[in-house]
């Protein structure tokens, strides 16, 4: 799922001082599953965004609501009728959810009300983790499951690198070296015939730097 | 030859090989590398300049082998891939060349958290086995990795460093034969301290005839203090200074101490020379040049021989 976590209340508060209404917008997608933008954090976010706004002297008025997810366009357009009602969105989807509302209502401000973290697992309740940079161009059959364009701080193809004590990486204590996860996996599927093996440099064009990435699928089209 | 490099030829001919190093100046006062190439003369074959080292930022590697090579000594390039993708690793390598570089150390480089700029964007484009590939298939084929053809061919000496201690130590030495694979000439090694687990490292890659393959180069620094060792010991990942090495040093009065680590230094180097397998040593004087003449000196290793191109 992408991952996020809440943006400062003093940052949103500061982002909404302009305005007298607006809009909180969630999304029942992935940041309801991470907790962070889901209907329960619209209500929350809400609630304390008009308890400090009366604090200070100068209520505002909220309309909230949770989408089903906000990067699909048929579960925008129901906004489209009331929306410039308002002067400007909240939202606490994520990155693209929130960008993509922005290119549907030209008019309104959109305000993030999240930083929009990763592309990551659960590891368990309230801890999650990243997994995946979204490169374009995966590996995992080579590397034991496990990614070394993430998992590894330098993103190296031929790892461990010195800097690897105990499986701990040297950039935290809390971080698992990568590459040695790689080496452990690849030793109990008994593939280590997979390290030996020199790799060709990576295409990065797959990754971001090809610039904004599209998927065309003419069969659904 | 592969390359006109001076450590190669001294290797080629069979001599037990000696760099150093010097590290380039937080600052642009030329003066600096200067003073210190002036220490390092005539106790190398080639003197390696670090690139930013630790992820600080000094002054770069190259204008430091510049500075070096003016000096009358020849310099070694160290090139991180952690700042540059592949386009500025060409470029720089292609400029380093025509200005008459010629020994290259492929590194990853320290991650950016150590430095003075942890906000920085990594780049590692591509790693430091696959620049080895990069510098090798320009050298050898006449060709950028591309498959363009190059308009005059950089002749480097290809080098890379090895950290014999860092985990998992089953997995250093097959680390070691990709190295050798992609197209390593000569390797040095990190600081050596734990010379039993560094017995063990040289077996395995004996084992794998890849001392026959690339010329080893031990690393070792000299310890200024018992404080220095620990703070090593506990700071910087993949040093490993056991603790009777550490004792030696400490139960010297602290006056004393610098010279018990210049001591243990040389012994290390003799026992080093000795070793099957291993073509010359590294010493890395960090900041403490002004040894170097004692250290290499004291290990019978001057004058450093004079073999013709």
């Amino acid at each position: 799922m992408i991952t996020g976590t809440p943006k400062p209340i003093e940052e949103i508060l500061e982002m909404i001082e302009p305005y007298d209404n607006i809009i909180v917008a969630g999304c029942f997608g992935c940041v309801t599953v991470c907790r962070v933008g889901g209907d329960k954090e619209v209500q929350v976010l809400s609630s304390t965004l008009r308890l400090a706004r009366e604090a200070s002297g100068r209520k505002i008025e909220i309309k909230e609501i949770c989408l089903e997810r906000q990067c699909d366009p048929e579960y925008l357009e129901p906004m489209r009728p009331y929306v410039e009602d308002y002067q400007a969105v909240l939202s606490i989807a994520c990155g693209a959810g929130i960008q993509f509302m922005a290119e549907k209502f030209m008019k309104t401000p959109l305000l993030p009300g999240i930083n929009t973290g990763f592309l990551g697992v659960t590891e368990r309740q309230g801890e999650w983790a990243e997994r995946c940079q979204g490169c374009g161009d995966c590996v995992l059959h080579l590397t034991g499951g496990i990614c070394p364009v993430t998992r590894c701080a330098k993103s190296i193809f031929h790892g461990p690198c010195g800097g690897s004590v105990n499986g701990t990486c040297e950039v935290a204590k809390d971080i698992k070296c990568g590459w040695q996860l790689i080496i452990d996996r690849l030793k109990s599927l008994d593939q280590m015939e997979n390290y030996g093996k020199l790799k060709p440099y990576k295409g990065w064009d797959a990754s971001r730097d090809g610039g904004p990435r599209r998927i065309l699928r003419e069969d659904m089209i | 030859m592969k390359s006109a490099s001076n450590l190669e030829r001294v290797l080629t001919a069979g001599h037990f090989a000696v760099t150093g190093e010097c590290g380039p100046p937080r600052g642009a006062d030329p003066e600096k590398v200067l003073k210190k190439a002036a220490l390092v003369k005539g106790n190398v074959d080639v003197c390696n300049v670090t690139d930013n080292q630790t992820s600080v930022v000094r002054m770069s590697s190259l204008a430091g082998c510049m500075l070096v090579k003016q000096s009358g000594i020849e310099p070694l390039l160290q090139m991180v891939v952690r700042d540059r993708n592949r386009i500025a690793l060409q470029s720089d390598l292609l400029g380093a060349a025509a200005l008459g570089v010629h020994n290259l150390l492929c590194l990853s480089g320290d991650h950016q958290k150590f430095g003075d700029d942890p906000k920085a964007k990594n780049v590692f484009d591509i790693d430091s086995i696959q620049l080895i590939h990069l510098v090798k298939t320009m050298r050898d084929e006449g060709i950028f990795p591309s498959g363009e053809k190059l308009d005059g061919v950089p002749r480097f000496y290809i080098g890379c460093a090895v950290n014999p201690f860092a985990d998992p130590f089953e997995i250093r030495v097959p680390r070691l034969k990709l190295k050798v694979d992609a197209g390593a000439d000569f390797v040095q090694t990190q600081c050596i301290y734990n010379m039993d687990k560094f017995k063990l490292y040289m077996e395995g890659a004996r084992k794998q005839g890849l001392h026959e393959r690339v010329k080893i180069l031990a690393g070792v620094t000299p310890l200024k203090s018992a404080g220095m060792a620990k703070f090593m010991n506990r700071m910087v990942a993949g040093i490993d200074i056991p603790d009777e090495v550490i004792k030696r040093v400490a139960d010297e009065p602290k006056e004393k101490q610098a010279a018990k680590g210049i001591e243990i230094c040389i012994e290390q180097i003799q026992e080093l020379k000795e070793m099957e397998g291993i073509a010359g040593v590294h010493v890395m004087a960090i900041e403490w040049e002004e040894k170097l003449n004692e250290i290499v000196g004291g290990a019978g290793l001057l004058p450093r021989p004079v073999v013709e191109q």
